[in-house]
């Protein structure tokens, strides 16, 4: 039986389904096999994100309504071949989504895969909540922001209470992923220090994942951080954090910053 | 702002966390115990009406949450108008 692991955050922009994939394609790189699902029905992504834009010929909705097999709609990536990607629908909206389709889905998938990433959507309604239903373990994306922060503390709130998990009075395992790190502002004061934001979300951390232009270019190209640049320090983070779901213990190092004396001289930060 | 402020100038971090841990020390509590104070009051209301007839905004039921207990707060106002079916029949 696999493991589900949710990718969630209440907020926008932080950085999940960049994280689902990066996550995902390190797991999938010891050989375990990965499948990655899209929840964000109407606004999806992940596709574009791992590359798999012009692949997608059928969707989770169309699995949940009966009109194609799931094995029909997994894309297989192209550079791993034991990971997998289940988009969402694109056309459709988050009501096309069923509790029942869902849970079906996911006993499938977590019959056949070491490891199923739910990549949730932004907020806290339906799409959201089914993404975290059947989960046995969630990774929180955080900025160390105010906002960012505290929509967290909400998703928490309700991993915690409308989860399959919290209903059956088990505890789903929760880790906070802390990514968009500035090591220079944080240490300027400027930014929430990693000890800040897990001390206000009491939730223990599965890395950190410094700012960085590497995180973009992997976008950009359609690949995940950790398979196109696995040796940046963005893409070296996922990989320790992905070690870390899977049961390592790694310590976490703090990300420091590097500048030359030019750069501390004027005042640039690093890249 | 001195001359000082500029050399010994602080990062906002703090602030954030600050007023974070205000805010979700609050939100939580709330989430916990959802509407206590307005199930409360719906059953205060129904109690009052059997005898009395008040307007829904002369009831003011709050809650006010201390270190390790909690203060509940009653409030209801009874125009002296309202005649009392249970003292007429005295």
């Amino acid at each position: 039986m696999g493991k589900v692991v949710v990718v969630t955050s209440g907020k926008g922009g932080v950085g999940k389904t960049t994280s689902t994939a990066a996550l995902g394609a390190a797991v999938a790189k010891t050989g375990k096999r990965v499948a990655l699902v899209d929840f964000d029905v109407g606004l999806r992504n992940l596709d574009l994100i791992m590359g798999a834009e012009r692949r997608v010929v059928f969707d989770i909705v169309n699995v949940i309504q009966g009109t194609a097999k799931l094995s029909q709609a997994l894309i297989r990536d192209k550079r791993l071949e034991t990971l997998f990607l289940l988009p969402a629908s694109q056309t459709r909206d988050k009501d096309a989504l069923t509790e029942e389709g869902v849970a079906d889905v996911i006993d499938k998938l977590r019959s056949v895969f070491d490891y199923v990433f739910c990549d949730s959507p932004a907020g806290i309604e339906r799409g959201a909540q089914l993404a975290m239903r059947f989960a046995d373990e969630a990774v929180i994306v955080t900025n160390p922001e105010v906002s960012s922060v505290r929509d967290s503390d909400r998703i928490i709130g309700l991993l915690d209470s409308r989860t399959m998990k919290a209903e059956q009075g088990e505890s789903i395992v929760k880790h906070v992923l802390v990514t968009r790190y500035d090591a220079a502002r944080a240490a300027r004061g400027e930014m929430l220090s990693i000890d800040d934001v897990l001390e206000i979300l009491s939730t223990p951390l599965l890395g950190i994942i410094p700012e960085s232009q590497d995180v973009l270019r992997a976008s950009n190209v359609g690949a995940p951080v950790t398979l196109s640049e696995n040796t940046n320090p963005a893409a070296r983070a996922y990989i320790d954090a992905a070690r870390r779901l899977e049961g390592e213990d790694l310590p976490v190092i703090l990300p420091f910053e590097r500048r030359g004396l030019l750069d501390r001289l004027l005042g640039r930060r690093a890249a | 702002m001195n001359l000082l402020d500029i050399f010994k100038r602080r990062g906002s971090a703090p602030v954030a966390r600050e007023r974070l841990q205000l805010l979700l020390a609050y939100e939580r509590r709330s989430r916990n115990q959802p509407d206590l104070v307005s199930v409360l009051r719906e059953e205060i209301m129904a109690v009052i009406a059997r005898h009395v007839q008040v307007d829904q905004d002369f009831l003011q039921v709050s809650m006010d949450h201390g270190e390790t207990t909690s203060r509940l707060e009653i409030d209801i106002q009874i125009p002296n108008k309202v005649a009392m079916p249970m003292a007429a029949a005295f």
